[in-house]
């Protein structure tokens, strides 16, 4: 299945670019988050404080993710 | 309920006074007005750049002016957020609730700045004399939207 990842802010920087698409079997947003964060180039991805979206929505890392989602990553927001 | 995500100006007054203009029902009108700080942990900051997640921002801050008016008796609700680059002094965001007496007024506009500062997808970076930087989120802001629960 394909998942269409975007990143923000600090993470989009820390990564080099803001978005990608990837093929696997993802059965929650952490799974697709660990496939990332294996890769040293996406450590970012490992920090406590990460915040997460499935299609515009915030959600927890053991949101389900079905194929054409768009799951997005980046730190706690700071707007107001 | 209004909700706007704009890159131009707008003047806080003008929107207050918006607040109550075609309702005389109107009796309480509580807003809250967000400026950019000059200075901020440390360092003077000349300026700052806005990002935001296009699509999702507005779904999140309606959200958000929903639940307001599901928990109070609102009469108006408003929500309006600068993007893009932005100067010390100018408003940032601006919260205005309306109602027939001033608690559920007063109680929604708190709660709305406290879910937007944990739950709306913008982040600030800020232009310093080391050069810019993200501005960290802050732990007071989820003690402040834990509040509501």
């Amino acid at each position: 299945m394909s998942i269409n990842v975007l990143f923000f802010a600090r993470y989009a920087e820390a990564v080099g670019f803001d978005s990608l698409e990837m093929e696997g079997d993802f059965a929650t947003v952490d799974a697709v988050r660990l496939a990332l964060a294996s890769d040293p180039e996406f450590a970012v991805l490992n920090e406590s404080s990460l915040m997460c979206a499935r299609n515009e929505e915030l959600c927890s890392l053991d949101e389900p993710v079905q194929a054409g989602d768009e799951v997005a990553f980046f730190p706690p927001v700071t707007g107001g | 309920m209004a909700i706007r995500v704009q890159a131009d100006a707008f003047d806080p007054g003008a929107e207050v006074n918006a607040m109550h203009a075609a309702n005389a029902g109107v009796g309480a009108v509580v807003s809250f007005v967000g400026y950019v700080r000059d200075f901020n942990d440390g360092r003077d900051v000349s300026g700052m750049f806005l990002e935001h997640y296009p699509g999702m921002t507005e779904k999140a801050l309606a959200k958000i002016a929903v639940e307001a008016e599901q928990r109070w008796p609102l009469l108006k609700l408003e929500v309006l957020h600068r993007i893009g680059a932005l100067e010390p002094g100018e408003p940032i965001v601006f919260v205005a609730a309306a109602s027939a007496h001033r608690q559920a007024a007063f109680d929604a506009c708190a709660f709305v700045m406290d879910y937007l500062k944990t739950r709306a997808p913008f982040w600030k970076k800020e232009n310093t004399p080391d050069g810019p930087r993200w501005v960290e989120g802050r732990s007071s802001d989820h003690a402040a939207a834990d509040r509501w629960k």
